[in-house]
Order: structure tokens, then C-alpha cells, then sequence
């Protein structure tokens, strides 16, 4: 088995705040990404396929088939966006980087053939990262 | 599938590659100019990676302030602008190597309350990088 990675980056602003708590604990928790006005990041975005390279044409899969996907699927919903408010797959959720992951992940791993989904790793900033792997079973 | 969160923090710190158990000519042979008697220092990166459930309430593994700060109070605060030979305990009987250097952070690391620590890298330059992973049986 080979992996193959792709690399993007996109642009976008979020804010972290559950309706659920108060004012107060939603500062507590999550501080000054609690702020009232936003904040935004500049995401890098690695997805990992995994496969057997095809014996006629030597790849996993196409790279410019991941890369449509990946314009179609990830930059045209979060690119230059607002997470809260404009990416419907995260309504009702925190944009925190391990719910934009899932989501992501939840976006790409149906539709990569040839080859598996193996992992999503996002960036929110140069030292900070979030990993979804593929496994057996359920979330954990 | 699984999901994991990493962090990256800095700290600046000397240290010598000298093991008591060799002769002066076998310590120079084995660690060469990591031997040199007067030391040297590194930036060292230490990436620390949670796993767990991601919280409905707050949409994360762990809150990142709260391991920024176990993070500092564990290691950062005794390892930054130190002597690792000189001024932390494990290593008056342990040469400082990357390798041991992981294990000791990660011991000093297990039993942060609100996630499981998976995984310790740790870069001793752009060039070197280890990792110390929770053993398979835990």
C-alpha cells in the first residue's frame, strides 16, 4: 500500500460560542475565540489517500481528480467564509478544528476512488493540528 | 476513525552526551562533538498529541488553555534556558539524548486529566526528530 498526500489552504473566520452556556462560561471556556466579532485563520489542509498504484499509469489516483474534489468539496464551502454562517454541514456545532476535520472528513472519504480516505490533518495555525485516522469502528 | 489533536511548543536548552559507563576515549568516539565538556544547546520543539472524544459542548478534545498551561507548569518551566544535565534530576544518572528526553516528557506528560496523551515528538533540530508513542498494551 502507497499514501499519496495533497496539500490546500484556505482562508476563513469563526467564532467559538454554544448557546447552550452563558455569556460568562462561553468566555471562560473558550476565551478570545469567544470574541463577539470573529477572528479568522489561514488553514492548511493535508488529505492522505491510500491505495495500490494502478500498473498502467503508476498512481494511486489521479492527483488532479483529489485536487477538483478537494476545490469543489472543501475551497468552495470554506474558502473566504464565515464557518458559522456559512457552511451548512457545521450549523449547530463549534467550528472548532476537530469539528471542521470531521466535517471535512465526512465531505471527502465517500467519494475518493481509486484508493481510501486514510486522513484528514488541519491546521489552524503553524502549532496546532488535528488529525482524523482512519479505524475501525465508531468515533472515538 | 480516530481523532487527535497536536500541539507545538518551543523551549532553548544546553545539554553534553556523556555517559559514565565509557572511558573519555569511547564517550568521544560514540557522541563526538556532542561530548564537548563545555556542552551546547538546541531548539527543541515538542509536539504533544491528545486523542479522545470531541466534546458536544465545546466542540474540542481538550481545552488548548488547558493544556497550555500543564504544559508549561510540566516541562517548559523547567526545561526552558536550563542545563538539562545540570538542572533536571532524571538526568543526573541519564545521558540527555532526544530519545531519553522523550520518555521523560511523556512520563511527566501521561496523566494530563482531560484527554490521553498519545503521542510526544520531539525536534532537536530541523534535521532530528523523535517520537514516543503510549505503549500498545496500555
Amino acid at each position: 500500500m502507497v499514501t499519496l498526500t495533497r496539500k490546500i489552504e484556505f482562508a476563513a473566520s469563526h467564532r467559538y460560542h454554544n448557546p447552550a452556556l452563558s455569556d460568562e462560561e462561553n468566555r471562560r471556556i473558550f476565551g478570545k475565540c469567544n470574541n463577539p466579532h470573529g477572528h479568522g485563520h489561514n488553514y492548511t489542509l493535508e488529505v492522505t489517500v491510500a491505495g495500490d498504484p494502478d500498473p498502467n499509469t503508476g498512481m494511486v489516483l489521479d492527483l488532479t481528480e483529489l485536487k477538483k474534489l478537494m476545490e469543489r468539496e472543501v475551497m468552495s464551502r470554506m474558502d473566504h467564509r464565515h464557518l458559522n454562517f456559512e457552511v451548512p454541514e457545521l450549523k449547530g456545532k463549534i467550528p472548532t478544528c476537530e469539528n471542521i476535520a470531521l466535517v471535512i472528513w465526512d465531505l471527502l472519504a465517500p467519494k475518493i476512488a481509486p484508493g481510501k480516505l486514510q486522513r484528514i490533518r488541519l491546521y489552524e495555525a503553524p502549532d496546532l493540528f488535528v488529525d482524523v485516522t482512519a479505524g475501525n469502528g465508531a468515533r472515538t | 476513525m480516530k481523532v487527535s489533536l497536536s500541539r507545538k511548543y518551543a523551549f532553548a536548552a544546553s545539554h553534553r552526551l556523556h555517559s559514565a559507563s565509557f572511558t573519555e576515549a569511547e564517550n568521544q568516539r560514540l557522541y563526538g562533538k556532542c561530548n564537548n565538556p563545555y556542552g551546547h544547546g538546541h531548539n527543541y520543539t515538542l509536539e504533544v498529541t491528545l486523542t479522545g472524544p470531541v466534546n458536544d459542548q465545546t466542540g474540542m478534545i481538550a481545552n488548548l488553555a488547558d493544556l497550555d498551561a500543564f504544559v508549561k507548569a510540566r516541562v517548559l518551566d523547567d526545561f526552558d534556558h536550563r542545563s538539562i544535565n545540570d538542572e533536571i534530576p532524571a538526568f543526573k544518572s541519564k545521558v540527555p539524548t532526544t530519545e531519553n528526553l522523550c520518555t521523560e516528557i511523556f512520563n511527566r506528560l501521561h496523566d494530563f486529566p482531560h484527554a490521553k496523551l498519545e503521542r510526544i515528538r520531539i525536534e532537536e533540530t530541523s534535521k532530528n526528530s523523535f517520537e514516543y508513542s503510549v505503549p500498545a498494551t496500555e
